[in-house]
């Protein structure tokens, strides 16, 4: 019997991943320093083989047949069901770091509370995300306090692309019907529960990088019900060309 | 970036507990902190170790090869600086 709100659940968990994951390979090639080339396609890497298992359970929850490569290759923007955040452009070295900061600050608590999971699977892949996410998270804060405290350019483009990306952040804290039923069986982490911890981590860290806390204001919205910006079609056109001009096509 | 903002570290890595840490390679970063995100980046994608050292390149002294016989000559014609006259005991197990 198919559980639709869990098979949901999962799907944004993998789209998220994917998502973020493609954008950080887009550096590839192009990073500031190849120690940055190296760890930029790291965290691509880690946050793709997530969604793999992701993708490999929500699979297996629809029970229609439909593996990895079909969930990620085969459905259209509107089916996707990803944060607005993690398909906002890379822009600048900057920019980058800020958006995989504020969504790192909100994984890394994340995968903690899921390894508690009363879905084996889930709690399963929580036990490696979690390691990987704290590491994402060091990561980006460690660079977001040397780019804010750093020179006038770098302090200027940093705040921009924190002000920029500011309004997708509410979005990682909605709990619609469907997360509502999941964590009242304690299958999904609480949202609200982990707003404090990264509003914490983020006024420490921006603290740190002189940077200052964007205002509270209105926030985008609409990603996890498929309504997506523009972004997502360009990405999804890249990412999903060769299993469409070859289906099938494997290594 | 320029060597004076990202200088060169040498990194070492010890593959488990009771090892030495041995010399893998070495990044550039522009201090302590990113150099060892950095040689945990570029150095430990393969479970290569559990801990890192990540020292600065100007800290290494090295002695230079063309004092290679003054110092270390002298050295591998003395036989009696090695233990090798005693039989160890099967019991003491490895030394």
């Amino acid at each position: 019997m198919l559980d639709t709100q869990l098979f949901d659940y999962v799907l944004r968990l993998a789209d998220d991943a994917l998502i973020l994951g493609h954008r950080l390979s887009e550096w590839c090639g192009h990073a500031p320093l190849v120690e940055e080339e190296l760890a930029l396609a790291n965290i691509g890497l880690d946050l793709i083989g997530n969604a793999r298992a992701l993708y490999d359970y929500a699979g297996a929850l629809e029970g229609q047949g439909r593996d990895q490569d079909a969930l990620a290759y085969r459905r259209d923007a509107a089916a996707y069901r990803n944060l607005l955040l993690v398909e906002q452009p890379n822009g600048d070295f900057a920019a980058t770091i800020a958006r995989q900061f504020l969504y790192a600050a909100y994984a890394a608590p994340f995968w903690r509370e899921m390894a508690g999971s009363r879905d084996a699977t889930l709690a399963a892949i929580a036990a490696g995300a979690r390691n990987e996410a704290a590491y994402h998270l060091r990561h980006a804060g460690a660079w977001l306090v040397r780019l804010g405290d750093g020179t006038a350019e770098s302090r200027h483009r940093a705040q921009a692309a924190l002000d920029t990306l500011w309004p997708y952040t509410g979005e990682m804290f909605e709990a619609d019907e469907t997360v509502a039923a999941l964590v009242a069986e304690e299958i999904a982490a609480d949202p609200a529960s982990l707003r404090p911890d990264w509003d914490k981590t983020v006024a420490a860290v921006l603290a740190e990088a002189t940077l200052a806390l964007p205002a509270e204001g209105w926030m985008q919205s609409g990603g996890r019900h498929g309504r997506h910006g523009e972004h997502l079609g360009h990405i999804l056109a890249e990412l999903q060309f060769l299993q469409r001009a070859y289906p099938g096509a494997n290594w | 970036m320029t060597e004076a903002m990202t200088p060169l570290w040498e990194v070492f890595i010890r593959a488990k507990a009771g090892l030495a840490h041995r010399h893998v390679g070495s990044v550039h970063a522009a201090d302590s902190e990113m150099a060892l995100q950095a040689a945990r980046d570029v150095y430990t994608r393969r479970g290569e170790g559990v801990s890192l050292w990540v020292v600065p390149s100007a800290a290494i002294t090295a002695s230079d090869p063309g004092d290679e016989a003054a110092l270390f000559e002298p050295a591998s014609t003395k036989p009696y600086r090695h233990p090798t006259f005693y039989t160890v005991p099967k019991e003491v197990g490895d030394m």
